[in-house]
């Protein structure tokens, strides 16, 4: 296995992941706030506990799976997946759908615990563990997802693990040092470079798995996400010209 | 149950957001699908793939920056 096969799965869990696990630390840290450490670290575990289970029971199944099935049902969930966070990224960053902030988040999910706690709900503490509980298991969900989309069709589910674990420890320690969202984060510069090479991996699986020969083999993913950046940049920038056209 | 509902939807929305976009992918991958298979033509079936991509996309930002 060579860097440029692995670099690119490496890589984009890597990335994708940092996302994620900034989302689910920023959940985690309004709840540990309001209402302690043990019911975040408890929600946490229990949803680990949970994608830990649900990995081990349903992964070997992911072998018996025909290479040229997993590639086309993975290829067209990465479209699904890769061209929605681009489509999103695109108009982000045209200024159309409100920038992503994690400041934002964190105030968002404390307000609205603070108002339980006023309403003085019996159940508080389980209720704070249930956020964390659902955050870390949809983030969570995503990750695995990620990981077996970049690494399944090509048996680089190891590096594409290592990737998206790397990402894990990178954020639990930058996020435990300072003790607050991760707002410095470039979250929406990463979301739109994620979305370009999740839809590069989209279209090269799909494409395999239909049983197209791609010219370059792995190298054409590379290309794939000039491709898709050059088109998001472009359609971003054209999209800010023409609303400061037409306020002009 | 109201937790697992709750999970389920925003599972899905994981993939689908707008609805255009989502079709639209799935139209993109049955035509490639459709050359690939019936007219054995995988190498049209690759360009159909990625130039399809490529304009949903677009298609799919410039509505929705229409509509915001």
């Amino acid at each position: 296995m060579t860097w440029t096969i692995a670099g690119p799965a490496v890589i984009s869990a890597f990335l994708a992941s940092s996302v994620e696990v900034v989302e689910a630390f920023t959940i985690i840290l309004a709840v540990a706030t309001i209402r302690g450490w043990r019911p975040a670290v408890a929600g946490t575990v229990a949803a680990l506990a949970l994608l830990a289970l649900l990995v081990v029971s349903l992964g070997p199944l992911l072998g018996q799976i025909p290479l040229s099935v997993l590639q086309l049902v993975i290829g067209v969930l990465l479209l699904l997946f890769g061209l929605r966070w681009l489509r999103k990224a695109i108009l982000r960053a045209a200024g159309h759908i409100a920038l992503h902030d994690e400041t934002e988040a964190f105030a968002k999910e404390e307000a609205e615990l603070r108002e339980a706690e006023r309403q003085k709900i019996s159940h508080l503490d389980w209720m704070a563990g249930i956020t964390a509980f659902k955050a870390v298991l949809l983030e969570g969900l995503e990750v695995v997802f990620i990981v077996i989309a970049v690494g399944a069709g090509r048996g680089l589910i190891v590096p594409a693990a290592v990737g998206a674990l790397a990402a894990v420890v990178l954020v639990l320690v930058a996020g435990i040092a300072i003790r607050r969202p991760l707002a410095r984060v470039p979250e929406n510069t990463l979301k739109f470079g994620v979305g370009v090479m999740l839809s590069a991996f989209g279209v090269f699986w799909t494409g395999e798995g239909l049983g197209v020969e791609w010219p370059g083999a792995d190298l054409d993913i590379l290309a794939f996400g000039a491709i898709f950046l050059v088109t998001g940049l472009g359609a971003a920038m054209h999209l800010r010209r023409a609303d400061l056209k037409a306020a002009s | 149950m109201k937790t697992l509902s709750l999970l389920w939807t925003e599972l899905i929305g994981l993939f689908v957001d707008d609805e255009f976009l989502a079709l639209a992918i799935l139209g993109v991958v049955a035509v490639a699908s459709v050359a690939a298979t019936w007219f054995h033509a995988a190498a049209v079936a690759g360009g159909i793939l990625l130039a399809g991509c490529v304009v949903v996309l677009l298609a799919s930002a410039y509505r929705g920056a229409r509509k915001s």
